[in-house]
């Protein structure tokens, strides 16, 4: 915590009256800039969703905000056990921010297992919140604790509240008339409540939403939210807890406009749906489930009011091929997977490739190989979307920067495809997709024209002066070829995945024709029009001149590159900034761009795949910093990185392995 | 004109089968069998009276997947074993569309088994023929998932150890709706099988035997030489006794399928002797598949003596992609036509002032 505020004593809380309880100890509010709470327990403990509520509690409230979901891909995990241990981490703050932060100020630790799991990223003087109900003997030992933390001085150096978070529940819930143990399962909403108290959260959304998710149990529903407001009040009277915080809204770090908070799946479904209507296609979605990408066919089902269909396929490629006949068929086709899925469907998107129609592949990257980390993040796809194929197969790569970005960047995917007629791979990865930020919802207005043409008269006049339809005729500017869908009288034609004669689209093995087929492909997606990518290099604007090192990513790691060139800067340094949506084909002025710093250094979350593009590409000497740990970077070590990869030439620049940094960023 | 092709345009003028044939040069081996079935495909196409516009052609790879190059309709010669997978999302996604499936043994059962009875299940509006020669033709001679045991191939000197598919078996036990199966030289039946699944709503197989003259030449001869075709085939006909071989007194033939009380297993068995009281009277339509899956269980593997043709199962189930399309419409009734503006703004939203 950086900066904290004391106020005069008994400052009444935001929503106190709400809630009824009137006796009030004297008690302290502090006002912070921002604050970093993780809430961690067993996986079936409802963390998750203890920390949407609170999330959604301080989106309302006008914080600016970044989450970092954080779970096994078990679904019950053995109960107390470390593997089993489900964690939510957020950051909020009265300003902008860019990461869930690295550290947090405070730990919620429903069990041992999770203060075991969680310990060691707290800084010292962090605030840890135990459950004191689970630990027993039994408890303390299946995590290998062989004195109790809680009692042998090991966590002096904290301000540990312990809580018995179960039994205050149960007794909150002893009228209620429900078996023990679901009257327990309640405990996840005393601890949400208590953390509202501290935080002055609203919470009124909170006991809406309750009731609301339990509506067919009303005595459920009610027990959750007793035992919610049990929380709150016990805030407000224990003397333990003499000191709650305000977090002011960011109400500057904010252009105008309506605001909601969004995860990265909902923004990427929520685009696909904006891109169906503005392209004024029907949206055809054909997905299997797989970790993390499910919510996205799931959200999509939700809204076949939309002309939305959704086909969960038998298999990942019967998914793409389904897809991709709806492309065939005039539909905007997607399909939804993560990096294994990929794999499979790598054959269709070569025949996407050949028979040139609009296609989406969405890759929300997870760890690999092979199963790898289902539930953790990666951006190691890279070069299996750039040329996981056979053959001179190349595929146009979107990368979403942010949870609410992912929004946009579906829309851009679909500009592409639509215009170019081509698959094009966006590369979301699971931090995106669970993680969650304040979005501005745009106005429709604001959203692009998609609407394409489709093929509706021969194209070509044969020497006999017949007018004829050829499927592989294309526009001059774009190298497009015509979408004529089946039902269109005159154009019927055939497609395969057999080269093709320039023009007629008919079966072709004539060497000259292969080599000008596969070299007018490459050369459609090398022409796409992308924009420029931008350099943040305060220098330049200032007058101290240009930066002697650029930092450059793609994807997910904008919040704590950006977060962790802020730091820097602000401690002096000087450092430029650029960030890729576009993979392929690159921006066309990222060449110069390159040329133009000392250093180039590459933070990726894999083991330097972007690096090995623009070096093979542009021939520079890119210094690639990676992370392949299943979670983000943290800004502060990503910082001293940067800042150690930046020194002048001739020392050795290259750090391949992260200082393990202690504190709280300040980002 | 059927329901299964309600939603789809019917042609403004009488069609012909040369209105069917592409430009392309066909380029199968001389002698193929794939001839004789692009013939009657194309010959009895003009028959559907559709808007050949709104005809689609999905195959995967092998030799019969180069089909759709040869019909003027809209056509996709995808990957191998994909080509249910494609056009299940067509099919689904443009009802208004006579989506066909054409495939092989090694197509549809080998590399794409799992597309093949998913589709059969899900009961998508698509007409499957699977062009059966029990051999791999395009890559030179290798054996197949229906090829009989022991058979010597390229893959196979010491002969094959695979135990083959019945293509039909599987269809049945994959929960089809519509299951047939004809033989490429027998233009008429061939017709009135397609006719059947044209007119059938949901996914319809057809197998149809098809001869490779190169690479296993006469492997269905004893179903086509006329001698030996009357004791070997079966031809089914819904509502008749399940007749065949050479004629009794009666002008049926003189051989009959009838159910074993004991096992409640079909067998055959020579009505002069046992009469014709208990044949079976073939009905396409029954619910369970039990008698058309002991149907096809009367073929010996290996002499493919007692082989029934014809249609075995036709029956009404949910088609899914009419479901779909209710759910669709039942969407837009429950929670009015989409608002995009709505739905971006969800639940809980904050305003921040210029």
């Amino acid at each position: 915590m950086t900066s904290q505020v004391s106020t005069s004593a008994g400052d009444p809380p935001a929503v106190g009256d709400v809630l009824g309880e009137q006796r009030r100890p004297e008690k302290q509010t502090r006002r912070l800039d921002r604050v970093i709470i993780r809430f961690a327990g067993d996986s079936g403990d409802g963390m998750q969703l203890t920390g949407d509520r609170f999330t959604s509690e301080t989106a309302s409230f006008g914080n600016d905000l970044s989450t970092l979901p954080n779970f096994p891909a078990e679904i019950r995990a053995p109960a107390g056990t470390l593997p089993g241990v489900s964690s939510f981490q957020l950051h909020f703050a009265d300003h902008d921010i860019l990461t869930p932060g690295d550290a947090p100020d405070v730990l919620v630790a429903m069990n041992p297992a999770a203060l075991k799991a969680n310990i060691g990223d707290l800084p010292r003087g962090a605030e840890i919140i135990v459950n004191t109900d689970e630990f027993g003997k039994r408890a303390l030992e299946r995590v290998g604790y062989a004195a109790n933390p809680l009692e042998d001085g090991s966590l002096e150096s904290y301000s540990v509240h312990p809580v018995p978070l179960t039994t205050l529940t149960l007794e909150a819930l002893k009228d209620s008339g429900l078996a023990r143990r679901d009257a327990e399962r309640a405990k996840n909403m005393f601890a949400l409540g208590l953390l509202s108290w501290m935080y002055h959260r609203p919470t009124e959304s909170t006991e809406s939403f309750l009731r609301k998710k339990f509506a067919k149990k009303p005595d459920i529903a009610e027990a959750n939210v007793t035992a919610y407001r049990a929380g709150w009040n016990f805030g407000e009277t224990t003397e333990d807890f003499a000191v709650s915080y305000e977090v002011a809204p960011a109400a500057s770090a904010f252009p105008p406009g309506t605001y909601r908070n969004i995860s990265g799946n909902l923004a990427l479904a929520y685009g696909l749906v904006a891109a169906s209507k503005q392209a004024e296609l029907p949206l055809f979605l054909g997905s299997y489930p797989i970790t993390p990408a499910s919510d996205v066919l799931h959200e999509l089902s939700r809204h076949k009011n939309f002309g939305v269909r959704t086909f969960q396929a038998e298999d990942e490629i019967a998914a793409i091929g389904a897809a991709l006949g709806a492309a065939f068929g005039g539909s905007l086709a997607v399909t939804t997977t993560s990096g294994p899925g990929v794999a499979l469907k790598s054959e269709t998107i070569g025949l996407a490739v050949s028979l040139e129609l609009p296609l989406l592949i969405v890759d929300i990257q997870r760890g690999g190989p092979s199963t790898g980390l289902p539930t953790k993040t990666e951006q190691a796809d890279l070069l299996q979307a750039m040329y996981g194929r056979n053959g001179e197969a190349p595929v146009p790569i979107v990368a979403p920067a942010t949870p609410g970005d992912c929004f946009t960047a579906a829309l851009e995917a679909a500009r592409i495809a639509l215009t170019y007629r081509t698959p094009v791979f966006l590369l979301s990865d699971g931090y995106l997709a669970n993680g969650s930020e304040p979005w501005r919802i745009p106005e429709e207005g604001e959203l692009p024209d998609l609407r394409v043409d489709f093929a509706t008269a021969p194209n070509h006049t044969n020497a006999d002066g017949t007018r004829v339809f050829w499927p592989y005729q294309r526009d001059p500017q774009t190298l497009a070829r015509p979408w004529a869908v089946p039902g269109t009288p005159g154009l019927e034609h055939r497609i395969g995945g057999i080269e093709k004669q320039d023009g007629t689209g008919n079966i072709s093995y004539d060497p000259a024709n292969h080599d000008f087929m596969v070299r007018t492909r490459q050369a459609k997606i090398d022409g796409i029009q992308v924009p420029n990518v931008a350099v943040d290099d305060p220098g330049l604007a200032d007058g101290t001149g240009r930066a002697r090192t650029l930092v450059i990513g793609w994807g997910s790691t904008y919040g704590p590159i950006t977060a962790a060139v802020r730091r820097i800067r602000r401690e002096g340094g000087q450092v430029a900034q650029a960030h890729l949506r576009h993979l392929n084909p690159l921006p066309a002025n990222l060449g110069q761009v390159l040329g133009e710093y000392e250093r180039v250094i590459v933070p990726e979350m894999n083991l330097g795949q972007l690096a090995h593009l623009l070096r093979a590409k542009y021939l520079v000497d890119a210094h690639s910093y990676t992370q392949v740990t299943g979670l983000p970077f943290k800004a502060e070590q990503l910082a001293a990185a940067i800042a150690q990869a930046a020194e002048p030439v001739g020392t050795d620049g290259r750090s391949g392995n992260a200082t393990k940094a202690e504190g709280n960023a300040d980002v | 004109m059927s329901e299964a092709l309600a939603l789809v345009p019917k042609a403004e003028a009488k069609q012909s089968m040369k209105d069917f044939k592409s430009d392309q040069e066909v380029r199968w081996c001389p002698g193929c069998g794939d001839y004789a079935v692009l013939a009657a495909v194309q010959s009895f196409m003009p028959e559907l009276g559709l808007a050949k516009e709104n005809i689609v052609f999905v195959s995967g790879i092998g030799c019969s997947s180069r089909f759709p190059y040869y019909m003027n309709t809209y056509g996709m010669h995808s990957i191998h074993g994909r080509a249910p997978a494609i056009a299940t999302g067509l099919a689904t996604s443009r009802r208004d569309l006579s989506v066909w499936v054409v495939t092989g043994d090694g197509d549809a059962l080998s590399i794409g088994g799992n597309h093949l009875i998913h589709a059969l299940r899900r009961n998508v509006n698509l007409k499957i023929l699977l062009f059966n020669n029990r051999i791999y033709g395009l890559t030179k001679g290798q054996y197949s998932p229906t090829s009989e045991i022991g058979k010597i191939t390229k893959s196979t000197p010491m002969g094959s150890l695979d135990a083959p598919f019945n293509p039909l078996s599987l269809a049945l036990g994959a929960e089809a709706s519509f299951v047939a199966r004809s033989i490429d030289s027998d233009r008429k039946h061939l017709q009135s099988v397609l006719r059947a699944a044209a007119d059938h709503q949901g996914t319809a197989l057809v197998e149809i035997y098809q001869n490779c003259n190169i690479f296993n030449d006469g492997a269905f001869d004893v179903l086509k030489d006329k001698d030996s075709a009357q004791e070997a085939v079966i031809r089914l006909e819904h509502g008749q006794p399940i007749r065949f071989g050479a004629p009794a007194e009666d002008g049926l033939g003189r051989m009959g399928v009838v159910r074993d009380p004991a096992s409640g297993d079909l067998r055959v068995v020579d009505v002069t002797v046992e009469g014709t009281d208990s044949v079976l009277v073939h009905d396409a339509a029954a619910s369970s598949p039990t008698t058309a899956f002991a149907l096809t269980r009367l073929a010996d593997p290996d002499t493919l003596h007692h082989t029934p043709i014809g249609v075995l199962r036709d029956v009404k189930r949910a088609v899914y992609d009419t479901d779909m399309a209710e759910q669709l419409e039942q969407a837009v009734v429950q929670q009015g036509k989409g608002d995009l503006g709505k739905l971006l703004a969800g639940g809980d939203t904050w305003t921040v002032a210029g």
